[in-house]
């Protein structure tokens, strides 16, 4: 079943009065449960690739359909509500809420959800259990290591059960065994929950624990294998 | 937790959040201690004003005003007072007067003053003369016909003292100057030394006898239990007199007391405004830095999903709570710096002379009106929230691909 496709897909950046390619005619299509890797250099477009995946900005020509939803047709509020509940993200930088305590972050997309106190509270725990956090519900951002907090973003994104998340360079900022922890971790939550997992990276060894590798060179799929 | 994490951004830089609330407080202090200081003043300039013998309303006969003398007085005051007992609401007093100009003299000095002939058993509830007002002798009885009351500060002008004589002049109703030896009975204070250098008081009976006047009176004088309803009293009682009448309210007799008034509830205004404008950019200012910093948490946000609605209600929220302890504390400030001075009055004696032009006592208490404060603070809180719409609109723009770029 597809779950992502890229059809056609540009993406011009305006950098002062230099007009920037850096997306040029993308075909790409994802099926669901995939634990694929976007690879490349920097500035080959891979960041690029996946915010239009993630509805976080909009192609210049073509079409990216995502779950079935057509993401032209589709208006600011309806894509962000989109994202509310199908599609995770974690971030290199971890991006938690620093006021807010380690299950309350996890909590929180699901408040935005409109979920009941106690569904939510008792989810966020289980998830953090299970992405090994149990004693540190209370922690603060400030009070975790990389790891942890890499492990909090991640489980704030399968939180609400989506069908995809997005993860941009999510161990660059981890040492090789943090990594290793947290890709054997969401490879777990991958083939459990069959959650598809995106990467962009450029990390040799997220390329290792993916399944499927699209090389992304000069904004243009250069290479696409699979293991 | 959509209430908790405004709450807890704002202590994220503690120091940030209380210098704003501080400017906060001292707006809202300012607003309460001024406003309330205002009104006092304004009361008791109001107070003041009326009790000299204005009252809320007078009725005089047409051309008295213009040129009061006895000549002009009204000839039949039974059919004043025959519409005055028709109209009146309850609670409402009224006396009659003779008034005159004339001269004060005893052997060694002489004024102009107002001899004024009252009835004194209505006029202690129309004005300030009244026995709580004699300090020294006693006050007037019907009939007294020697008798005079004269003002603390005349006594002292004059160097005489209670029970000695003094002479009043006037004109009487033939044209001829009168004159009549009173006993001083009794010393008035008053608020201001100029009225109790002005005015001189005797029984109506004594004022008639001396201008030689039969039934006439020179002014009726109103005063209401309510004052907001002088216009409207006004217009009732114009209405039924019959022509030969006038019925002046307060605002007509004392013009520079309504502008005074007025420029008090101008200058509250203008604070007002002052204050919105300082504490207005301190929140703008404040709130953008405190946006700008967060703008990649809020473009992680608005990757999650949550709408750029929910994010100016976050903005907002966090201004809410600054402006609400802001206004909380800044009116228990302003309670806690006003209560002395409902005890004690602040004492303006240092501008005694200042404060006597513009009709205020040496003592002014402050007013505290309840509407004045909930404008204070609905005008704070207000404004505080308008100008927090624009970082915080700023804030929900933003993308999350710009937001993301940020570092």
């Amino acid at each position: 079943m597809k779950i992502v496709e890229s059809i056609n897909v540009s993406k011009t950046y305006q950098q002062g009065k230099v007009a920037v390619n850096a997306l040029k005619n993308v075909n790409l299509t994802i099926e669901k449960g995939e634990f694929m890797a976007l690879a490349g250099p920097s500035g080959s477009g891979k960041t690029t690739l996946l915010n239009l995946i993630g509805g976080l900005d909009l192609p210049g020509e073509g079409k990216i359909i995502v779950n079935g939803n057509d993401y032209s047709k589709m208006n600011p509020s309806q894509l962000a509500e989109l994202r509310l509940f199908k599609i995770g993200f974690v971030f290199q930088a971890y991006n938690l809420i620093p006021v807010l305590s380690a299950v309350e972050n996890v909590e929180y997309v699901m408040l935005l959800q409109g979920a009941p106190e106690k569904e939510r509270k008792e989810k966020a725990e289980r998830i953090l259990d299970e992405v090994g956090l149990g004693d540190k519900y209370s922690r603060r951002p400030n009070e975790l290591s990389g790891g942890q907090q890499q492990r909090v973003a991640v489980a704030r994104a399968i939180v609400s059960n989506p069908a995809i998340v997005l993860a941009d360079e999510p161990t660059a900022n981890l040492d090789s065994k943090t990594g290793d922890g947290l890709l054997t971790l969401m490879k777990k939550i991958n083939e459990k929950k069959q959650v598809t997992f995106i990467f962009s990276t450029h990390d040799r060894m997220v390329m290792e624990y993916a399944a499927r590798m699209v090389h992304i060179r000069d904004g243009q799929v250069a290479e696409d294998t699979k293991k | 937790m959509h209430f908790k994490l405004p709450w807890r951004n704002l202590w994220r830089n503690p120091r940030r959040t209380l210098i704003i609330m501080a400017a906060v407080i001292i707006g809202v202090w300012s607003m309460v201690f001024l406003s309330a200081l205002m009104r006092g003043m304004s009361e008791n300039m109001f107070e003041n004003g009326i009790s000299i013998l204005t009252g809320d309303l007078q009725i005089h006969q047409k051309g008295y005003r213009s040129d009061p003398v006895i000549e002009n007085s009204m000839s039949n005051p039974g059919e004043v007072k025959r519409v005055l007992a028709e109209t009146l609401p309850e609670g409402a007093r009224w006396a009659s007067r003779i008034r005159v100009n004339a001269i004060a003299q005893n052997a060694r000095h002489s004024a102009g003053i107002t001899f004024v002939g009252v009835d004194p058993d209505k006029e202690k509830y129309v004005s300030f003369i009244k026995p709580a007002a004699v300090s020294e002798g006693k006050y007037l009885s019907e009939g007294d016909q020697r008798r005079i009351l004269v003002g603390k500060a005349l006594l002292e002008k004059f160097e005489t003292r209670i029970g000695h004589k003094i002479v009043i002049m006037a004109q009487d109703t033939n044209g001829e100057i009168a004159s009549k030896a009173f006993r001083i009975g009794g010393v008035f204070r008053s608020e201001l030394s100029s009225t109790e250098k002005q005015y001189v008081f005797v029984s109506k009976d004594a004022a008639k006898e001396l201008l030689r006047l039969s039934s006439g009176i020179s002014e009726f004088a109103v005063l209401l239990e309510d004052h907001k309803r002088v216009d409207q009293i006004a217009g009732r009682i114009a209405e039924k007199l019959p022509e030969g009448y006038e019925v002046h309210t307060w605002k007509d007799l004392l013009p520079m007391m309504k502008a005074w008034t007025a420029m008090i509830d101008g200058f509250n205004l203008i604070w007002y405004v002052v204050v919105f404008i300082a504490m207005g950019f301190g929140i703008i200012n404040t709130l953008l830095m405190a946006v700008y910093e967060r703008m990649r948490e809020f473009g992680m946000l608005k990757a999650l999903g949550m709408k750029p609605v929910w994010i100016i209600r976050n903005v907002l929220c966090e201004s809410f709570y600054i402006l609400f302890l802001g206004i909380v504390i800044g009116d228990i400030i302003g309670l806690l710096s006003l209560a002395p001075l409902f005890q004690s009055g602040l004492d303006l004696s240092a501008m005694a002379v200042g404060a006597e032009m513009a009709g205020l006592s040496r003592v002014i208490f402050p007013s505290l009106n309840p509407n004045d404060m909930i404008l204070a603070n609905t005008v704070v809180l207000f404004s505080g929230l308008l100008v927090t719409l624009y970082p915080a609109v700023e804030a929900a723009r933003i993308t999350p691909v710009e937001a993301m770029m940020k570092t």
